[in-house]
Protein backbone atom coordinates (compact mmCIF):
# COMPACT_ATOMS: atom_id res chain seq x y z
CA UNK A 1 0.00 0.00 0.00
CA UNK A 2 1.34 3.42 -0.89
CA UNK A 3 0.88 6.06 1.79
CA UNK A 4 2.35 9.54 2.24
CA UNK A 5 4.41 9.70 5.45
CA UNK A 6 5.66 13.15 6.41
CA UNK A 7 5.44 14.21 2.78
CA UNK A 8 7.30 11.17 1.39
CA UNK A 9 5.56 8.31 -0.45
CA UNK A 10 6.23 4.99 1.27
CA UNK A 11 5.30 1.42 0.36
CA UNK A 12 4.03 -0.39 3.45
CA UNK A 13 2.47 -3.75 4.23
CA UNK A 14 0.66 -3.01 7.51
CA UNK A 15 -3.01 -2.07 7.57
CA UNK A 16 -3.36 -0.10 10.77
CA UNK A 17 -1.51 2.94 12.03
CA UNK A 18 0.19 1.29 15.02
CA UNK A 19 1.64 -1.53 12.90
CA UNK A 20 2.64 0.91 10.17
CA UNK A 21 4.59 3.01 12.68
CA UNK A 22 6.41 -0.09 13.90
CA UNK A 23 7.13 -1.12 10.31
CA UNK A 24 8.61 2.32 9.57
CA UNK A 25 10.92 2.23 12.58
CA UNK A 26 8.99 4.35 15.06
CA UNK A 27 8.54 1.54 17.58
CA UNK A 28 8.94 2.74 21.18
CA UNK A 29 9.41 6.33 20.12
CA UNK A 30 7.69 9.39 21.52
CA UNK A 31 5.71 10.62 18.55
CA UNK A 32 2.25 11.94 17.88
CA UNK A 33 0.24 11.25 14.77
CA UNK A 34 -2.35 12.59 12.39
CA UNK A 35 -4.04 10.88 9.44
CA UNK A 36 -5.39 13.03 6.64
CA UNK A 37 -5.13 16.10 8.84
CA UNK A 38 -6.96 14.61 11.82
CA UNK A 39 -5.22 13.90 15.13
CA UNK A 40 -5.07 10.19 16.01
CA UNK A 41 -4.38 9.56 19.69
CA UNK A 42 -1.84 6.89 20.59
CA UNK A 43 -4.39 4.53 22.10
CA UNK A 44 -6.50 4.56 18.94
CA UNK A 45 -3.66 3.82 16.51
CA UNK A 46 -4.19 0.01 16.56
CA UNK A 47 -7.79 0.41 15.40
CA UNK A 48 -7.07 3.18 12.89
CA UNK A 49 -7.15 1.48 9.50
CA UNK A 50 -5.09 2.96 6.69
CA UNK A 51 -5.98 2.94 3.04
CA UNK A 52 -4.08 3.62 -0.16
CA UNK A 53 -3.10 7.27 -0.50
CA UNK A 54 -3.58 8.23 3.16
CA UNK A 55 -1.49 11.16 4.44
CA UNK A 56 0.25 10.36 7.72
CA UNK A 57 2.03 12.93 9.86
CA UNK A 58 4.43 11.64 12.50
CA UNK A 59 5.69 14.44 14.72
CA UNK A 60 8.23 14.42 17.53
CA UNK A 61 9.28 16.97 20.19
CA UNK A 62 11.47 19.68 18.72
CA UNK A 63 13.04 22.98 19.68
CA UNK A 64 10.63 25.90 19.54
CA UNK A 65 10.31 29.58 20.32
CA UNK B 1 5.09 35.55 42.34
CA UNK B 2 3.85 35.13 38.79
CA UNK B 3 0.71 33.01 38.47
CA UNK B 4 -0.15 31.49 35.07
CA UNK B 5 -3.24 29.28 35.03
CA UNK B 6 -2.67 28.44 38.66
CA UNK B 7 1.05 27.67 38.27
CA UNK B 8 3.14 29.80 40.60
CA UNK B 9 6.44 30.89 39.11
CA UNK B 10 9.36 32.78 40.56
CA UNK B 11 11.05 33.58 37.27
CA UNK B 12 9.55 36.16 34.93
CA UNK B 13 11.78 35.13 32.04
CA UNK B 14 10.42 32.43 29.75
CA UNK B 15 12.93 31.00 27.31
CA UNK B 16 12.59 29.57 23.83
CA UNK B 17 14.63 26.48 22.99
CA UNK B 18 15.31 27.00 19.27
CA UNK B 19 18.37 28.12 17.34
CA UNK B 20 21.07 27.43 19.96
CA UNK B 21 24.49 26.36 18.69
CA UNK B 22 24.29 23.05 20.60
CA UNK B 23 22.16 21.15 23.12
CA UNK B 24 24.80 21.81 25.78
CA UNK B 25 24.57 25.56 25.23
CA UNK B 26 20.77 25.36 25.40
CA UNK B 27 21.01 23.54 28.73
CA UNK B 28 23.42 26.08 30.17
CA UNK B 29 21.33 28.99 28.85
CA UNK B 30 18.16 27.69 30.53
CA UNK B 31 20.06 27.45 33.80
CA UNK B 32 21.67 30.88 33.40
CA UNK B 33 18.28 32.41 32.63
CA UNK B 34 16.85 30.70 35.74
CA UNK B 35 13.87 29.97 33.48
CA UNK B 36 11.07 27.85 34.87
CA UNK B 37 9.16 27.69 31.59
CA UNK B 38 10.58 26.87 28.16
CA UNK B 39 8.78 26.74 24.84
CA UNK B 40 8.90 23.64 22.67
CA UNK B 41 7.43 22.54 19.38
CA UNK B 42 6.62 19.55 17.18
CA UNK B 43 8.21 18.69 13.86
CA UNK B 44 8.27 15.79 11.46
CA UNK B 45 10.68 13.01 12.32
CA UNK B 46 11.51 10.03 10.15
CA UNK B 47 11.80 6.48 11.47
CA UNK B 48 15.60 6.61 11.41
CA UNK B 49 15.99 9.89 13.27
CA UNK B 50 16.48 10.31 16.99
CA UNK B 51 16.89 14.08 17.37
CA UNK B 52 13.42 14.66 18.75
CA UNK B 53 13.81 11.95 21.35
CA UNK B 54 17.17 13.33 22.43
CA UNK B 55 15.78 16.85 22.68
CA UNK B 56 12.85 15.71 24.79
CA UNK B 57 15.17 13.82 27.16
CA UNK B 58 17.27 16.95 27.54
CA UNK B 59 14.25 19.12 28.38
CA UNK B 60 12.87 16.63 30.87
CA UNK B 61 16.24 16.48 32.60
CA UNK B 62 16.08 20.25 33.13
CA UNK B 63 12.96 19.86 35.28
CA UNK B 64 11.21 22.91 33.81
CA UNK B 65 7.63 23.39 32.67
CA UNK B 66 7.11 23.21 28.93
CA UNK B 67 4.91 25.50 26.90
CA UNK B 68 4.33 23.83 23.50
CA UNK B 69 3.65 26.15 20.59
CA UNK B 70 1.74 25.90 17.34
CA UNK B 71 4.47 27.71 15.39
CA UNK B 72 4.11 27.62 11.65
CA UNK B 73 0.35 27.12 11.68
CA UNK B 74 -1.54 29.38 9.29
CA UNK B 75 -5.08 28.12 9.80
CA UNK B 76 -7.42 27.39 12.69
CA UNK B 77 -7.56 23.71 11.79
CA UNK B 78 -3.78 23.34 11.67
CA UNK B 79 -3.40 25.11 15.00
CA UNK B 80 -6.13 23.10 16.73
CA UNK B 81 -4.79 19.78 15.41
CA UNK B 82 -1.24 20.73 16.42
CA UNK B 83 -2.50 21.61 19.91
CA UNK B 84 -4.07 18.18 20.26
CA UNK B 85 -0.85 16.52 19.14
CA UNK B 86 1.22 18.66 21.51
CA UNK B 87 -1.04 17.86 24.47
CA UNK B 88 -0.51 14.17 23.88
CA UNK B 89 3.28 14.31 23.56
CA UNK B 90 4.05 16.93 26.21
CA UNK B 91 1.29 15.92 28.63
CA UNK B 92 0.27 19.49 29.43
CA UNK B 93 -2.91 21.51 28.81
CA UNK B 94 -0.73 24.58 28.14
CA UNK B 95 -0.51 25.71 24.54
CA UNK B 96 1.16 28.79 23.11
CA UNK B 97 -1.29 29.44 20.34
CA UNK B 98 0.15 30.92 17.16
CA UNK B 99 -1.88 31.38 14.02
CA UNK B 100 0.34 33.22 11.60
CA UNK B 101 -1.34 35.64 9.23
CA UNK B 102 1.47 37.28 7.31
CA UNK B 103 4.83 35.85 6.33
CA UNK B 104 7.03 38.98 6.29
CA UNK B 105 6.15 40.06 9.81
CA UNK B 106 4.87 36.72 11.14
CA UNK B 107 2.11 38.72 12.74
CA UNK B 108 -0.81 36.76 14.09
CA UNK B 109 -4.00 36.24 12.15
CA UNK B 110 -6.09 37.59 15.00
CA UNK B 111 -9.35 36.36 13.45
CA UNK B 112 -8.08 32.79 13.23
CA UNK B 113 -6.43 33.18 16.62
CA UNK B 114 -9.63 34.09 18.44
CA UNK B 115 -11.51 31.26 16.73
CA UNK B 116 -8.82 28.69 17.59
CA UNK B 117 -8.65 30.03 21.15
CA UNK B 118 -12.41 29.60 21.54
CA UNK B 119 -12.23 25.97 20.36
CA UNK B 120 -9.24 25.06 22.50
CA UNK B 121 -10.42 26.78 25.69
CA UNK B 122 -13.73 24.93 25.37
CA UNK B 123 -11.75 21.68 25.15
CA UNK B 124 -9.91 22.37 28.38
CA UNK B 125 -6.67 23.77 27.01
CA UNK B 126 -4.95 26.57 28.90
CA UNK B 127 -4.23 28.89 26.04
CA UNK B 128 -1.39 31.42 25.80
CA UNK B 129 -2.32 33.33 22.64
CA UNK B 130 0.42 35.07 20.67
CA UNK B 131 -1.38 38.28 19.79
CA UNK B 132 -0.88 41.95 19.02
CA UNK B 133 -1.48 44.91 21.34
CA UNK B 134 -4.99 45.36 19.88
CA UNK B 135 -7.45 45.95 22.74
CA UNK B 136 -10.45 44.55 20.91
CA UNK B 137 -8.65 41.33 20.04
CA UNK B 138 -7.53 41.07 23.66
CA UNK B 139 -11.16 41.38 24.79
CA UNK B 140 -12.19 38.64 22.36
CA UNK B 141 -9.42 36.33 23.53
CA UNK B 142 -10.43 36.81 27.15
CA UNK B 143 -14.07 36.21 26.23
CA UNK B 144 -12.95 33.00 24.47
CA UNK B 145 -11.53 31.78 27.79
CA UNK B 146 -7.88 32.84 27.69
CA UNK B 147 -6.55 33.88 31.10
CA UNK B 148 -3.09 34.95 29.88
CA UNK B 149 -2.19 37.08 26.86
CA UNK B 150 1.10 37.19 24.98
CA UNK B 151 1.30 40.42 23.01
CA UNK B 152 4.22 40.83 20.65
CA UNK B 153 6.94 43.38 21.28
CA UNK B 154 7.99 43.34 17.64
CA UNK B 155 8.02 40.77 14.83
CA UNK B 156 9.46 37.39 15.84
CA UNK B 157 13.25 37.34 15.67
CA UNK B 158 13.52 41.02 14.73
CA UNK B 159 15.20 42.20 17.92
CA UNK B 160 13.49 45.58 17.65
CA UNK B 161 12.17 45.75 21.19
CA UNK B 162 8.82 47.29 22.10
CA UNK B 163 7.64 48.66 18.75
CA UNK B 164 4.40 50.25 19.89
CA UNK B 165 4.92 51.68 23.34
CA UNK B 166 1.62 53.54 23.31
CA UNK B 167 -0.36 50.45 22.31
CA UNK B 168 1.38 48.19 24.81
CA UNK B 169 0.99 50.72 27.62
CA UNK B 170 -2.70 51.01 26.80
CA UNK B 171 -3.04 47.22 26.83
CA UNK B 172 -1.40 47.03 30.24
CA UNK B 173 -3.63 49.78 31.62
CA UNK B 174 -6.76 48.24 30.14
CA UNK B 175 -6.26 44.78 31.62
CA UNK B 176 -4.54 45.37 34.96
CA UNK B 177 -5.42 41.93 36.36
CA UNK B 178 -4.57 39.77 33.33
CA UNK B 179 -1.07 38.25 33.17
CA UNK B 180 0.57 39.81 30.11
CA UNK B 181 3.75 38.30 28.71
CA UNK B 182 5.68 40.13 26.02
CA UNK B 183 6.41 37.51 23.40
CA UNK B 184 8.69 38.07 20.46
CA UNK B 185 10.86 40.81 19.08
CA UNK B 186 13.08 41.60 22.06
CA UNK B 187 16.74 42.07 21.14
CA UNK B 188 18.67 43.13 24.23
CA UNK B 189 18.15 42.96 28.00
CA UNK B 190 17.14 46.62 28.21
CA UNK B 191 14.06 45.78 26.13
CA UNK B 192 13.10 43.18 28.72
CA UNK B 193 13.74 45.58 31.59
CA UNK B 194 11.55 48.16 29.85
CA UNK B 195 8.72 45.65 29.46
CA UNK B 196 8.79 44.83 33.18
CA UNK B 197 9.09 48.51 34.11
CA UNK B 198 5.91 49.15 32.12
CA UNK B 199 4.17 46.56 34.24
CA UNK B 200 4.22 43.53 31.98
CA UNK B 201 4.32 40.37 34.02
CA UNK B 202 7.01 38.50 32.12
CA UNK B 203 8.83 38.21 28.79
CA UNK B 204 9.51 35.31 26.48
CA UNK B 205 12.85 35.47 24.69
CA UNK B 206 14.45 33.11 22.23
CA UNK B 207 16.46 34.49 19.31
CA UNK B 208 18.06 37.29 21.33
CA UNK B 209 19.63 34.69 23.60
CA UNK B 210 20.15 31.76 21.23
CA UNK B 211 21.79 33.81 18.50
CA UNK B 212 23.95 35.98 20.77
CA UNK B 213 27.69 35.48 20.50
CA UNK B 214 27.60 33.98 23.99
CA UNK B 215 24.06 32.66 24.57
CA UNK B 216 24.72 31.59 28.15
CA UNK B 217 26.04 35.00 29.17
CA UNK B 218 23.14 36.68 27.37
CA UNK B 219 20.64 34.45 29.18
CA UNK B 220 22.13 35.61 32.47
CA UNK B 221 21.98 39.24 31.34
CA UNK B 222 18.28 38.89 30.46
CA UNK B 223 17.61 37.33 33.87
CA UNK B 224 19.19 40.33 35.59
CA UNK B 225 17.29 42.78 33.38
CA UNK B 226 13.96 41.11 34.08
CA UNK B 227 14.63 41.14 37.81
CA UNK B 228 15.69 44.81 37.67
CA UNK B 229 12.68 45.81 35.59
CA UNK B 230 10.27 44.09 37.93
CA UNK B 231 11.91 45.60 41.01
CA UNK B 232 11.72 49.03 39.38
CA UNK B 233 8.03 48.57 38.63
CA UNK B 234 7.35 47.71 42.26
CA UNK B 235 9.43 50.71 43.36
CA UNK B 236 7.19 53.12 41.43
CA UNK B 237 9.04 54.92 38.63
CA UNK B 238 8.67 58.71 38.31
CA UNK B 239 6.63 60.18 35.49
CA UNK B 240 8.63 61.73 32.61
CA UNK B 241 8.49 65.56 32.46
CA UNK B 242 8.93 67.92 29.56
CA UNK B 243 11.21 70.33 31.40
CA UNK B 244 13.97 70.21 33.96
CA UNK B 245 13.35 70.16 37.68
CA UNK B 246 16.36 70.78 39.91
CA UNK B 247 17.29 67.80 41.98
CA UNK B 248 19.44 69.89 44.33
CA UNK B 249 17.28 72.04 46.68
CA UNK B 250 17.21 75.71 45.61
CA UNK B 251 16.16 76.99 49.06
CA UNK B 252 19.17 78.30 50.93
CA UNK B 253 21.27 78.60 47.81
CA UNK B 254 23.95 81.31 48.12
CA UNK B 255 23.68 84.48 46.07
CA UNK B 256 27.13 84.86 44.57
CA UNK B 257 26.40 86.77 41.38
Amino acid sequence: MRILVNGVWRETESHDLAATLAELGYGGRIVTTAVNGEFVAADTRPRTALTEGDRIEVLAPMQGG
Amino acid sequence: MLKLYGAELTSRLLLGTARYPSPAVLTDAVRAARAEVVTVSLRRESGGERSGQGFWSLIRALGVRVLPNTAGCHSVKEAVTTAHMAREVFATPWIKLEVIGEDDTLQPDVFGLTEAARILCAEGFEVFPYTTEDLVVAERLLAAGCRVLMPWGAPIGSGRGLNNLYGLTALRAHFPAVPLIIDAGLGVPSHAAQALELGFDAVLVNTAVAQATDPVAMAGAFAQAVAAGHAARLAGPIEPRNFAEPSTPVIGQAFLG
